[in-house]
């Protein structure tokens, strides 16, 4: 018997459809995975199922959770089945968990609110899920105190407390580590089978919904497109959209060979040092060291990928390329020249390297038009172009990353994603640049938009020689746009080589770990030339 | 925690050392001789020469400074020009009419503006929210002194329940706290509609995070979350402006202590600078910046018990 039904959900607010016609169906022991790109209602589809839509949302249709009619079902009845006949693991464990309250005392709440038991009982019950879901911390300890994966497990064995029969994990891993990323995903999968839960994954990640799946449930603008077992699904695919959605994921870019060899930027033996709070009033404050000797080098037209898990020291050392901060031993010169000077960074050497970072949109003031926004690297310059000149370039910029003049005159709300991601890598390029730091440049972005931005960079190098330290988490992102690859740990790099020799063959152990982490798409040859 | 309270005490020593020195230095240059100005224009320089050299005033900077810091450390705050009483007890008198009438008030505007912003942030966008939004904007606008004019004149004139000013003392502490009501009102309304809204924006910004969704999604209904999960994380703004509010009532108490005929130190300070009696400024203005740095320290101490992240912090 099934536990889970949707019967043709629709779903508006205020005129918008977000949901038309969405069935599904999950057994007990199972994993249902949603996947599509943002907007596509997967994350609305979850919100329907706990009963916590937002208000002026209209909801037609049926969602049966063991023999209970949730759309049906009023507020006072809904607050005792959730927590308790079904749990829900959201996307941002960084802020899913209360920051002025213990996590031991957040897991109990769970089951003080739905069953009659002690306090001391409850904190007993709570130790112990807490155990269950492998964590190795006190539960006196705070959230600030823990990691993401930590804190993901936190929330998790919230949701699991009382054993529901259903279990909702929205973007469970998207803000995690690979390597984090790989042992919460097998928590989850180890939970389902002990409980005998049915889960409903939401995740935009298709490695993650080929690993985990039992089922798939393919959405596209609030509308299932393809649904079916996750190996017949994957062998046959039906639906055009499905289709491009997986090769989006397993997107490859030819980068045109090599140009030049001569020198660019040359890192080495850097150390970074930050100072942390005094151990007593008036004791010399200790240091802590983010980067240790740092060395590599980028030579002009050369695409250097960086990889690591957060905390590793990425931003620390793009910060000090950027020459934002001074560092505490070895040098970094750019075409030969320091890219710090005294108190600030080297405005003859800065001109020469831009950067694009991961949010689109935050990293734009939103009260400016498009022109001023790609206009502000001129600043750098010690005779910008004005007049005819300066259009010139602003025209320029916009139509080398696939945008029009007309949008110059545009504001950044008025863009997509992907188009705000293309108008900061037009800010990057319209100096002309030597160097672009990609920082997670793509990860924001969904698949399809992350492959024609991904497309753009591989043009951009065909029209001229671009050398560019590509930073991500994403090891397959890195693995087709670089030529070269440094893996980086607690602030060293353990392993760096040609990309292609590095991936296949891993040397240091944590490269190994790392790769070994990276969910893998299934091979999609079949899907490519359709029967 | 520990770690924490003894780092805020520091600087808690330091601001009053830098306050003592701003405090001195400001009273030094304010324009006119205190003794020239208690003799009248027609004294004879000789006699004014003596007056100063009476009241130290001939003595260098540092030796002054000096004597006034190690006599307040003593609770020694000299002697009133004009009073010729110790300014200890100048001072002792009044500050148990604004200490109880500034406690009184902040008590009060606690007491409406947590119901209310709790109220107004749980009913975001509905009849009772814009209700109280609009009265506090008009408790906002309207001057205190005004509000308080109104007060007697319903209260005092045509109703007859209190008195329309003055102070009996605590000898009668019921008759004390009565006769210490309507200005404690006049005070707490204004403070009240803005601590009502400062409650009620962070009470907001509380509800839209994401351990609110996840509280919803253990369960809580919609009055749990925001009682168990918001109130306390929303609380740290709230204690910023209560520290404030407390600071302004102390001193700032001065037009109502004048609308009701309250000895206070408010209206002490204001008669000491028309009489130019320095010592009196110096030692009052003083205590209210020591009252006030306290404050800022009990306000420290108490995100502290609030926000356990803090805690960690030096």
């Amino acid at each position: 018997m099934s536990i889970l039904r949707i019967s043709d959900l629709s779903l508006r607010i205020g005129p918008v459809d977000i949901l038309r016609d969405v069935n599904l169906s999950m057994n007990h022991g199972q994993i249902v995975a949603i996947t599509g790109e943002s907007g596509s209602g997967k994350s609305m589809t979850a919100l329907s199922v706990m009963g916590l839509l937002p208000r002026g949302a209209v909801a037609e249709g049926q969602i049966m959770l063991d023999g209970v009619d949730i759309l049906q079902t009023p507020e006072p009845d809904l607050c005792r089945m959730r927590g308790n006949a079904m749990g829900m693991v959201f996307q941002e464990p960084m802020t899913a968990l209360n920051p002025v309250q213990t996590i031991g005392a957040q897991v109990a709440e769970t089951i003080l609110i739905h069953e009659d038991v002690t306090r001391a009982a409850a904190h007993a019950r709570a130790a112990e899920m807490l155990e269950r879901v492998g964590l190795k911390v006190a539960p006196s300890r705070y959230p600030h105190e823990l990691s993401g994966g930590q804190r993901q497990r936190v929330v998790i064995a919230m949701a699991i407390a009382l054993r529901p029969k259903l279990l909702i994990a929205d973007e469970p891993t998207t803000a995690l580590d690979v390597t984090t990323q790989a042992r919460i995903l097998d928590l989850l999968q180890e939970l389902v089978r002990e409980f005998d839960m049915g889960m409903l994954l939401i995740t935009h990640d298709l490695a993650v919904v080929a690993d985990v799946a039992d089922q798939i449930v393919v959405m596209q603008k609030g509308r299932v497109v393809e649904a079916g077992p996750t190996q017949d699904l994957l062998a046959n695919m039906q639906h055009p959209y499905t289709r491009a959605l997986f090769e989006a994921s397993s997107h490859q870019v030819q980068l045109p060979a090599r140009s030049q060899t001569a020198l660019l930027l040359m890192v080495d033996q850097v150390a970074r040092d930050y100072p942390l709070p005094r151990k007593g009033l008036l004791g010399p404050r200790p240091n802590f060291r983010a980067l240790h000797d740092i060395s590599f080098q980028i030579g002009h037209g050369e695409r250097v990928g960086l990889v690591g898990e957060s905390g590793c020291g990425k931003s620390t050392l793009t910060r000090a390329i950027l020459g934002l901060e001074d560092v505490q031993a070895g040098q970094i010169r750019l075409d030969d020249a320091p890219v710090f000077a005294g108190k600030r960074p080297n405005l003859a050497v800065r001109r020469k390297m831009q950067v694009v970072f991961q949010d689109p949109y935050s990293s734009f003031n939103p009260r400016h038009r498009v022109e001023r926004l790609i206009t502000e690297p001129f600043h750098l310059l010690d005779d910008p172009p004005i007049g005819l000149a300066r259009d010139a370039a602003i025209t320029k910029a916009l139509q080398d990353v696939g945008l029009s003049r007309s949008d110059a005159g545009k504001y950044i709300h008025e863009f997509s994603g992907g188009q705000r991601q293309r108008i900061a890598i037009a800010r990057a390029l319209i100096i002309e640049p030597e160097l672009i730091i990609f920082d997670e440049a793509v990860s924001a972005l969904d698949v399809s938009v992350r492959a024609q931005v991904l497309d753009l960079i591989a043009d951009l190098c065909r029209k001229r020689p671009l050398a560019y330290l590509f930073i991500s988490h994403d090891l397959s992102v890195v693995r087709t746009v670089t030529d070269r690859v440094m893996v980086m740990q607690a602030g060293r790099i353990v392993e760096q080589g040609a990309t292609e020799d590095v991936f296949t063959d891993p040397q240091h152990p944590y490269t190994q770990t790392l790769i070994a982490a990276v969910p893998q798409l299934p091979e999609l040859s079949h899907a490519t030339d359709p029967v | 925690m520990i770690r924490y309270a003894l780092g805020r005490l520091t600087s808690l020593i330091i601001s009053l050392f830098v306050a003592s020195l701003v405090i001195f230095a400001v009273i030094e240059v304010i324009p006119g001789d205190p003794a020239a100005f208690m003799l009248g224009v027609n004294a004879r320089p000789d006699t004014i020469a003596a007056l100063r050299a009476e009241m130290g005033l001939d003595q260098s900077l540092v030796t002054r400074y000096f004597d006034w810091v190690t006599g307040l450390l003593r609770g020694d705050f000299g002697q009133s020009w004009t009073y010729k009483t110790p300014v200890a007890e100048l001072i002792a008198d009044r500050i148990w009419v604004s200490l109880p009438l500034a406690s009184y008030a902040l008590i009060l505007s606690t007491l409406i503006a947590f119901p209310a912003g709790i109220y107004a942030a749980s009913r975001r966008g509905g009849p009772g929210d814009i209700t109280i939004m609009g009265a506090t904007q008009l408790g906002v606008a309207i001057p205190n002194f005004w509000f308080a004019m109104i007060l007697v004149l319903i209260f005092a004139i045509n109703l007859r329940w209190f008195s329309a000013g003055g102070f009996p003392g605590w000898s009668d502490p019921l008759l004390a706290i009565k006769s210490l009501t309507l200005p404690a009102i006049a005070l707490a309304l204004p403070q009240a509609a803005i601590l009502a809204r400062v409650m009620r924006s962070s009470l907001l910004d509380m509800l839209g995070e994401d351990f609110i969704r996840t509280a919803r999604a253990k369960g809580l209904s919609r009055r749990q979350a925001l009682w168990r999960h918001a109130v306390r994380n929303a609380l740290i703004p709230v204690l910023t402006i209560i520290g404030l509010q407390f600071s302004f009532l102390l001193a700032g108490g001065i037009i109502i202590e004048q609308v009701f005929f309250l000895p206070g130190l408010g209206r002490l300070i204001f008669q000491s600078i028309s009489a130019r009696d320095l010592i009196v400024v110096e030692s009052v203005v003083m205590l209210l910046v020591f009252t006030v740095i306290i404050v800022n320290f009990a306000v420290d101490l108490a995100y502290a018990v609030v926000d356990p992240r803090l805690r960690a912090k030096t």
